[in-house]
This record gives C-alpha cells, structure tokens and sequence, in this order.
C-alpha cells in the first residue's frame, strides 16, 4: 500500500518532469561563506558557457538548456537540500565543486541514476567505472594532481630527489587528506621524506605550520588548499621567505585570488592545472558578444577569463559536449540522466572537437570508458607572474605516474565495492 | 473558549500530574501523534524527509538533550557539536565491527557511549560555573574534532577521514545508506525522538529532574537541602550526553550517510543546538522542538520563497535568510526572553480565559 502510493506519486514525477524542461542544468554554487571567493568565479564560467550555448545556438542539438542554480554555501546539509529540491526537476549532471557534498552524493546518485560529474576533486577511486557506475571525474583526480606535483620537481631535479623533503601542507577535511596516501607511495618510489602539515577550516590560522616549515626548511612545498586557505598559506610563505618557486598549490590552489593579496613578492608560486589559462580564445568573443552585452553574464560578469572562472566554463563545455554526444547515440534531442551518463561514459575530447568550439589546445584530450571514467590524468604546470598579474604554463601537459596510481585506486574502489556490495560492470 | 476546562476535573494526584493535564492539549498530542506515525509515513518524499523532517526530528533530540544540561541543570555547554560527533563515530565503529548486531542498539550503544565521554568532560563542572565552563566544555568541542581527525583508527584508516554508513537494515527494510526509502528513514527517526522527548518529560518532571532544578537555581541552598551536586551534575551531564549522542548517531548514520568531522561537527553545530535550546526557551520539552524547527524550517522556507517563488538570486537570498534569521532571533530574544516555549504558555494561559480576561 505504501509503497503502491509512494511509486505512484514518483510516476507521476517523473511523467511531469519532461513538460517541465528541456535540458536541465543544475549549478549547485556558492556565493556565500568562507569559499565564495572562488565558489563565485566557477559559477560564473558555468552559467556563462550555457546561457552562450542558449542564446547563440538555441540550446544543445536545438534544446534550450534550463539552468537552476541553488546555493550551498560549502555546506553538506544545504548541498543535500539542494540535491533533493532538484532531482525532480529532471536534472541531467551534478557538479557540486565540493569534496564533502560528493561524498553525501555518491550514494544518492547512484540510487536515484543521476551521473555526477566531479571534475578534479571528489572521490579519486570513482576514476574505476566498474565499481561506480554514476560517478566521473574526468579529465583529471587528485591523486594525478600528487603525481603532477612531484614528476614536475623530478624533472627540476634531473630526475633525483633521493633524501629531499616535501612538506604537504593540506586542509584538514576529506578533500586535503586524498593526496596523503599518492604521495606516500611516490615517496617510496623516489625516497623523498615527507612532511604532513594540516590546516583546519577555513584556514586562516596557519602560524604554526610555517613556523614549522621555517625551522626544518623543505626543499618543497606543496599545497592542498581552497578559498581562504590558499591566501593565507602564500602570504605567510612570503613572510618567512620560501623561495616561491619550490612551492607547488594543486589546481585548487591556483588562482588570482590566492596571489593577489600576497603582492609582488608571490611571483613565481606555481600551481597545477588540467586546462588552459586566459581568455585569448575564440570562445570568448562570442562571450563577450553573446552574453556580456546582451546583459546575460552570470554574477557581476568580473571575472570573466580568471583561472577559476576559465574552470567553470571548461565543466560546462565538457557537460555540454556529453550532452551531444548523448544526443548522438540516442538519436534524441530531449535526453534523460540515463541517457547523460551514456553521453558522459563515452565521450572523446580531441583537439579537433575543441577548436570547433573555440577552445583550441585549451585542455588535454582524452577519452572516457566504461573502465576508466577519469580520463588519462594529464594535466600542466602554470606560474604566477606578478607584473603582469596573471598565471602562465610553463609546461606541456605531462601524464600522472600511472604505475603508483593504477594499483592505489584498484585497491581503494575495490574496498568500496566490497563494503556496498557492488557488483562489477564493464565484463 | 479554545481551551475549555469546564467539566474536565482530576480526581487523583496521578491524573493531576500527568504531562497534559487539559484534555484539549492531551488530545491535540494524541493527534500530533496520529499523524505523525500514521499519516506523514504515506506521504513523505525525499525532498520532505531530507531536507525538512529529519534535520527537524534530529536536531529535536540534540536540542532535548542539551536543554537537561542548560536548562535543567543550569550547566552551560558549548560542546554539543564533538559529543555529537562522539556519538557518529561510535555508531560508525559499532556498524562496521559488529555489522550482524541491529543498527537500533548500535544507535543506543552510541548513546551510552557519549554519555559516559560527556561525564568525562562534565567533571570539571564540579569545580567550574558558568561562563568557565562554557569554555571548558568549549575545549572539548575542539578536543574531540581533533582528535576523530588526527587518530585513523576512527575512520576505519579511509583515505579521506570520511566516515560512511553501510547499508543496516531494521526488519529487512534498509534504514541506511543510499537505497533507504523516506519513510524508512523518517519512522527510524521519529521512534527515537519520541522515545527521547518520553523519556526527558518523565525525568525532568521525577526526582532527578527536580534535583537538577534545585543545582540550577542555587547550588549551594542545594546542596543544605541534601542533593548531591557531585551526582547532580553528573547524572545531568550524563543524560545529556546520552541524548546528544542518539542525535549524533542518526545525524551521521542516516540523514548525511557520510560525513566529514571538522564541516559537520564543528563549533557552528554547538552553537546552532544552543540557538535552538534558548529560542525554544530553556527548560522545556516543547521548546527544544519548537526551537529547533524554528531554525531547521524558517531558512529552508526563505530560500523557497526567496529563491523558489520570487525567483531572486540565491545569493541574494542567503544573504538575505542570514539576516531575517538573525534579525527574527534578535527580536524574539527581546520580545520573550524565555523562548517560544514561553510565548505559547502565555498564549495558552490567554486562550483559556477567552474571550473574559481579568
């Protein structure tokens, strides 16, 4: 009886839900707390690329995009509200910007059959797609993140950093402790010693790692950090002098807002990415023609071509080139979450794909399967040029130590599929 | 008029003293009851369990629980939040050691486990009052998120620190994890509540609430009258912590499923059930719900009229819930003192004399 109404109540959900939208994109952001000052840049690209896609191209394969945002704040509780108020409006992909908010999804998400789309953040194993069928976080993870930092100071070192120190100073939360376990098995590989340094949300009181630091000098620094926390960490590395290029930020840790307030002396501080920087591309003409100055932008329409904001426009470009793809294989226009997945689950970035949409070498190709839901774990190391305030690469997109991380993320999606008694797919 | 007490007479002690004395309140409860078991279950959803009644019916009992030691027992803690998390990750240890036991007694076991990390923190009240101890319990807020960080052995040595509930299932229907319907979830909760909220209107009403009431007012005259502060206090914290660490437990195990201890458990959720204890009004039952469905449901309504209905930009609209919820806490403080708990007694003593007042 129960559950006659209960199904009944969902059925007539679900068939309300095609009348409602046609393409529906949630933009679970936040503009408020401690990380609205790169929660806002992100929201902005996302916003912007899609309402570009509605107001130049009519939509995606002739579907206008319908774009909810809801705010969380960073907060688990409010994402979870979010996700509930908005699953039912028939919403394609999720990408909450949040490694705790990914956690409470995953489960949801592969119940309720909505693919989730954690774009270098969120659960490293969910790279395994025999094990989490929902779950994405391609073009790159953190534990490529860990790898990219090291094989970059390898490479510094003509390939030997035997008896050197790393210091990782990370935020003490799910998201700051992924990278421990990578960088503990590089550790090994390369015989680095290394130096766990966590800071505690939101960050701003890191006195006493630096002074740490200070005092037993590692030759490197790298950095697990978001909002606040990066701001704080590089001011207090130029204070105690760390020569800034030894100091290494992961993609999180890597935008304006986190140099600027240092000043001149933050030149130099280098930060990873897995997509290109600035806003010399094509793309952002039609931006600017389509969005800017029809009044269309997303927020205040600032930070248009910012690290982070360059980011949220990539997520967004990468959500609408599975929706076509989606679109292709179903020969159907109005696409379903299930459908989106089998988008996402087969989509191919090449070069020529992005240079047809205005985003030449903006970031690595890369091919998503039914095994491999994380792409190939490419990514790149850019440079904060202080006088001309603006992150450069300074490398080509190198590959993650696939040797390390292969075995690490067997093991750990592996332990999950076991404790929820998944069964494996992809055979 | 609305509250007719004409012909409802008692004629023992035990009908003098039960919990609603007038009839119209005893039947209105009974029907708050109805509804609540037998009603809502049918026509629950996911929005409407995850978003409005489980935070409701949880933090109802985290509110309970502290309310014994703030406003029973006068003993003020800011340390609700790490016994909270006490609570999550004995249930968390619990269901991954013992996965064939019922996840009911591992909730109840989280709670006897709080419980006796709460004396633990509870004894320095033997020595301390008031605002010191504020910063006593203060320190064990920041103790206890410290230290579910810093030791593996609490999450299980998981890469990320994050703790997660395993699907636990009570009569073959799953209460946790992802394939949990909502009104498995919402009845799991609300049997605890009421069993809790039972429980605390019958101790705070027998001889240890009186006693705790007594410590309260003046510790001192107190104690010449013959209660023991020691086993006062203790017992307070105690039962408190008991409470705390039940609302812990569900909070983890089934509203979030997965929770990280510094973002859910941090001092913000200490002083969040201590907003809900004093809007609610100190020392009382009721209040500790109605303060925590004051907190719970007005930002989730603003954000719908705000956002949903007047279609306003969301960050507009949490600026704006920050500031009408402040601003409506402020107002009340001043406007009652004592908390809506209070300001319904009052409405209630009017309605009983409608429409011939004094």
């Amino acid at each position: 009886m129960k559950k006659t109404i209960f199904s009944a109540a969902v059925a007539a959900v679900m068939a309300a839900a095609p009348a409602l939208a046609d393409l529906t994109i949630v933009d679970t952001s936040y503009r408020t707390g401690p990380y609205a000052a790169n929660g806002i840049p992100f929201s902005d690209g996302y916003q912007d690329y899609f309402t570009l896609l509605n107001q130049r191209d009519g939509g995606i394969g002739g579907e206008k995009i319908n774009l909810i945002e809801c705010e969380t704040g960073y907060n688990t509780e409010k994402g979870v509200e979010c996700y509930e108020s908005t699953k039912g409006e028939g919403a394609l992909v999720y990408q909450p910007l949040s490694t705790g908010i990914t956690y409470q999804l995953i489960p949801k998400v592969s119940a309720d059959g909505i693919p989730l789309h954690t774009m270098g953040y969120g659960r490293t194993s969910a790279k395994n797609g025999k094990v989490f069928e929902w779950v994405f976080n391609y073009p790159a993870n953190y534990w490529d993140g860990a790898s990219h930092a090291v094989t970059h100071i390898l490479d510094q070192n003509d390939g030997d950093i035997s008896g050197k120190t790393i210091a990782l100073v990370y935020h003490n939360s799910a998201y700051g402790k992924e990278p421990i376990r990578t960088l503990e098995g590089l550790a090994e590989k390369h015989g680095f010693n290394l130096t766990l340094l966590p800071v505690d949300h939101p960050g701003q009181e890191q006195k006493s790692q630096w002074l740490q630091i200070r005092r037993e000098k590692p030759d490197y620094v790298v950095m697990w950090g978001w909002g606040v926390m990066n701001q704080v960490a590089i001011q207090e590395a130029v204070n105690i002098r760390f020569p800034m290029e030894n100091f290494i930020g992961v993609w999180w840790s890597g935008s304006e807002n986190d140099v600027k307030a240092a000043g001149e002396r933050a030149d130099g501080y280098k930060a990873l990415t897995f997509h290109n920087i600035g806003s010399d591309y094509p793309v952002y003409d039609d931006i600017q023609k389509h969005v800017v100055d029809t009044g269309n932008a997303a927020g205040a329409g600032d930070q248009i071509g910012s690290v982070l904001y360059n980011r949220g426009m990539y997520a967004a470009m990468l959500a609408a080139e599975a929706i076509k793809t989606a679109q292709e294989m179903h020969g159907t226009s109005v696409i379903n979450a299930a459908q989106m997945r089998d988008g996402m689950e087969n989509l191919e970035m090449t070069e020529e794909k992005m240079a047809a949409i205005g985003l030449p070498n903006f970031g690595p190709e890369f091919k998503v399967s039914c095994e491999n839901h994380g792409g190939n774990g490419f990514g790149a190391v850019s440079q904060w040029d202080a006088e001309a305030g603006e992150f450069k690469l300074i490398t080509e997109y190198f590959q993650s130590d696939q040797e390390v991380l292969a075995p690490l993320i067997e093991e750990d999606s592996m332990g999950f599929a076991e404790e929820n008694g998944i069964e494996l797919r992809c055979n | 008029m609305f509250y007719r007490e004409a012909g409802d007479f008692k004629t023992s002690y035990v009908e003098d003293g039960q919990t609603f004395p007038i009839k119209f309140d005893r039947y209105r409860y009974y029907a708050v009851l109805i509804a609540a078991f037998a009603v809502v279950p049918f026509i629950i959803n996911d929005y409407w369990v995850n978003a409005v009644f489980l935070p409701f019916l949880i933090y109802s009992i985290a509110a309970i629980g502290l309310n014994i030691l703030v406003g029973y027992c006068g003993q003020v803690s800011l340390g609700t939040g790490g016994f909270m998390a006490v609570g999550a990750y004995a249930c968390y240890k619990l269901m991954t050691a013992f996965p064939e036991v019922n996840i009911l007694f591992h909730v109840i076991l989280s709670g006897g486990v709080t419980a006796a990390v709460c004396v633990l923190f509870g004894l320095p009240s033997l020595r301390i009052k008031g605002f010191y101890l504020a910063v006593a319990t203060l320190a064990a807020q920041f103790f206890l998120v410290w230290l579910f960080n810093r030791v593996p052995w609490f999450y299980n040595y998981s890469a990320s620190g994050q703790i997660s509930a395993p699907e636990r299932t009570v009569f073959g229907v799953p209460v946790t994890g992802a394939e949990t319907a909502p009104w498995a979830a919402y009845l799991f909760c609300l049997v605890f509540t009421v069993l809790c909220a039972i429980l605390a209107r019958n101790l705070t009403r027998g001889m240890a609430g009186r006693k705790w009431m007594a410590i309260r007012d003046m510790d001192i005259a107190a104690e010449i009258i013959g209660v023991n502060p020691l086993r006062a206090k203790l017992t307070a914290f105690m039962i408190s912590g008991f409470f705390v660490g039940i609302a812990g437990a569900l909070f983890f195990a089934v509203y979030l499923g997965a929770v990280e201890v510094g973002e859910a458990f941090g001092i913000t959720k200490s002083f969040l059930v201590l907003f809900m204890v004093i809007i609610g009004g100190l020392g009382s039952i009721f209040g500790s719900f109605a303060g925590a469905a004051f907190l719970v449901l007005l930002p989730v309504l603003l954000k719908n009229v705000l956002v949903g209905t007047l279609g306003w930009p969301t960050d507009l609209a949490a600026h704006l819930e920050f500031m009408i919820v402040g601003g409506l806490i402020v107002v009340f403080l001043i406007a009652e003192p004592h908390g809506l708990a209070q300001l319904w007694r009052v409405a209630k003593e009017k309605l009983r004399l409608w429409p011939f007042p004094h």
